[in-house]
């Protein structure tokens, strides 16, 4: 395949369950060594489109290509070449860590001698050589996380699909990851990831889409997104309880654009200290005053009106 | 089918238990049946009688078993068989490899339980080699639509109803313990829907040595047990596809 095609190119693809539409009509390509991300809230679309593309869903309609092949097709022969680290861990407790990527080597086909060779490897690279010896269920889940990642590598893939590969660790165990998946970046491995979390889009996609409702809203990367969907910087006003509903119409013309969440009101600014400014000027006094960046977090409340994370 | 050997890690779970069964009815039960009931065995000791019965339903047991936790597990719990198709692996090739696993282990039980018989000089015929192959494939007509069924299920609420008002009776009362014209006149036919009385009549033939008596008569049995075991595999093949792919 040469360089400049996609990886993976996508067409009106479409899921239906039913008479539910879960992905609906959605465009999108990836190229080889990109970081791709399909930002999202949960119900949005994301797992289905991602499992459309590790070909165990088969499409609704539309076009989907990966690496050249047909999913409808050559669904084995594109499987043999993803790495998949699914939402939710499905490593086996019977086993011990290192077995666990040993047996998932052998149903790639690799003889077994390699797949002890390469399981070592990657014991290494996720740190856990020292707990290969180990069954699966004392780990933590941080370190489970690193071993379903490790065991979807066993298979040296091209593209590596990761559902969601965040959710639910501690901040430090999420460093750890960010850290291991962006060397695997570096290496050139194109990555194609869900989150819910902003912090993890910004920290290791090069590009994304927005979806939300089964269709994407917005594409870009996350500089290009924030430009243009979003000012430099925001000014969050917080209010006592019970005063915000009493301050209609007293926010008009402040900044380029307000957001009224139930908990506080955000202001749009390319200069939040003038925004501030402003508003004390206005007699409004504010419990707490926080100027900050924007984030994809604003991204999304713009084009959907609603948090990411509700 | 190298996904098989994720499975080694049971392998060595249930090996003494069927002996123990068979010493215990076989020799303690079977001492007071035969000082009464020669007349009714028509000369063959109660262990002679009990062994092929014990036999087929101690395999038929293990493959109901094998065929509902160990599955719902892969599918449900931890979720295995997920990862398995994330691999080059279908989903066909997920329930057919679980099937071969089950005839593996079922093969095992089998033949400990057949060595155990003979230990014991409960087999008139050296064709218990053939009733194992027999047991199998009782065991398999159970565990494969067993297999469709649990597929179905999220939780493994229904298996206990699964084993007490389907195994349990059918081991109760497929001739595993007494001959089922001991039975009322009218339940009799109704061993005909039974798999494991299909099972456990040509194992008695054949350890008893009677087969050639009534030769068609087991091709018959066989012929049953091996359309219920295909029609559950094809089902098992579908349901666990349906399963692990979505949509």
């Amino acid at each position: 395949m040469d360089d400049a095609a996609p990886l993976i190119l996508a067409r009106h693809l479409t899921k239906r369950f039913g008479a539910f539409t879960a992905v609906d009509g959605v465009d999108f390509e990836v190229a080889p060594g990109e970081a791709f991300g399909f930002l999202g809230p949960n119900g949005a679309g994301k797992t289905s489109t991602m499992r459309m593309i590790g070909c165990t869903s088969p499409i609704s309609d539309g076009e989907l290509t990966i690496l050249g092949m047909d999913p409808r097709r050559q669904g084995a022969d594109i499987r043999a070449r993803l790495g998949v680290v699914p939402q939710h861990d499905t490593l086996d407790n019977e086993l011990t860590v290192r077995e666990n990527l040993i047996i998932y080597g052998r149903y790639f086909g690799l003889p077994r001698a390699e797949c002890q060779r390469r399981a070592d490897e990657l014991l290494e690279f996720v740190q856990l050589s020292d707990r290969g010896k180990d069954l699966v269920e004392p780990l933590s889940g941080g370190m489970k996380r690193r071993l379903t990642i490790a065991r979807s590598l066993i298979n040296e893939p091209d593209v590596m699909l990761l559902d969601e590969p965040t959710t639910g660790l501690d901040p430090q165990a999420r460093h750890l990851v960010w850290d291991r998946l962006y060397r695997l970046k570096q290496r050139g491995v194109t990555l194609v990831l869900t989150t819910h979390y902003m912090d993890e889009a910004e920290q290791l996609c090069d590009r994304l889409v927005v979806m939300d409702k089964a269709k994407i809203v917005a594409e870009g990367s996350p500089r290009q997104l924030i430009e243009r969907y979003s000012t430099k910087e925001v000014a969050e006003f917080r209010f006592p309880a019970g005063v915000q509903e009493t301050l209609d119409g007293q926010f008009d013309g402040l900044g380029d654009r307000i957001e009224r969440l139930p908990d506080r009101v955000l202001a749009y600014a390319d200069d939040g200290e003038a925004v501030v400014i402003a508003a004390r000027d206005r007699g409004l006094h504010p419990e707490t005053v926080l100027v900050r960046r924007s984030t994809l977090e604003d991204v999304f409340l713009r084009l959907t009106g609603r948090s990411l994370i509700e | 089918m190298q996904y098989r050997r994720t499975f080694r890690a049971s392998l060595f779970g249930s090996f003494g238990i069927p002996a123990l069964f068979l010493t215990a009815m076989g020799l303690g039960l079977g001492g007071y049946v035969d000082r009464s009931a020669d007349a009714v065995l028509q000369g063959v000791s109660y262990l002679q009688f009990l062994a092929p019965g014990l036999l087929a339903s101690s395999v038929m047991q293990t493959g109901s078993f094998e065929a509902t936790f160990p599955i719902l597990g892969g599918l449900q719990w931890n979720k295995i068989f997920h990862a398995m198709v994330a691999t080059p692996l279908r989903a066909r090739d997920v329930a057919i490899g679980n099937i071969l696993w089950i005839a593996l282990r079922l093969t095992l039980v089998g033949s400990i339980f057949a060595l155990v018989i003979v230990a014991f000089g409960a087999s008139r015929s050296p064709l218990i080699v053939l009733a194992v192959p027999v047991a199998v494939l009782t065991g398999l007509a159970f565990a494969t639509p067993i297999m469709a069924f649990t597929a179905t299920q999220r939780t493994p609420d229904r298996f206990a109803a699964l084993f007490r008002f389907g195994t349990t009776p059918l081991f109760l009362f497929s001739g595993t313990f007494f001959p089922i014209e001991s039975l009322p006149s009218f339940l009799q036919p109704v061993a005909w829907l039974s798999p494991l009385w299909h099972g456990v009549a040509v194992c008695r033939a054949l350890m008893l040595g009677t087969i050639g008596n009534e030769p068609v008569l087991a091709v018959i049995h066989i012929g049953i047990l091996a359309a219920i075991a295909t029609v559950g595999a094809v089902l098992a093949v579908r349901t666990i596809d349906g399963r692990l792919v979505k949509g």
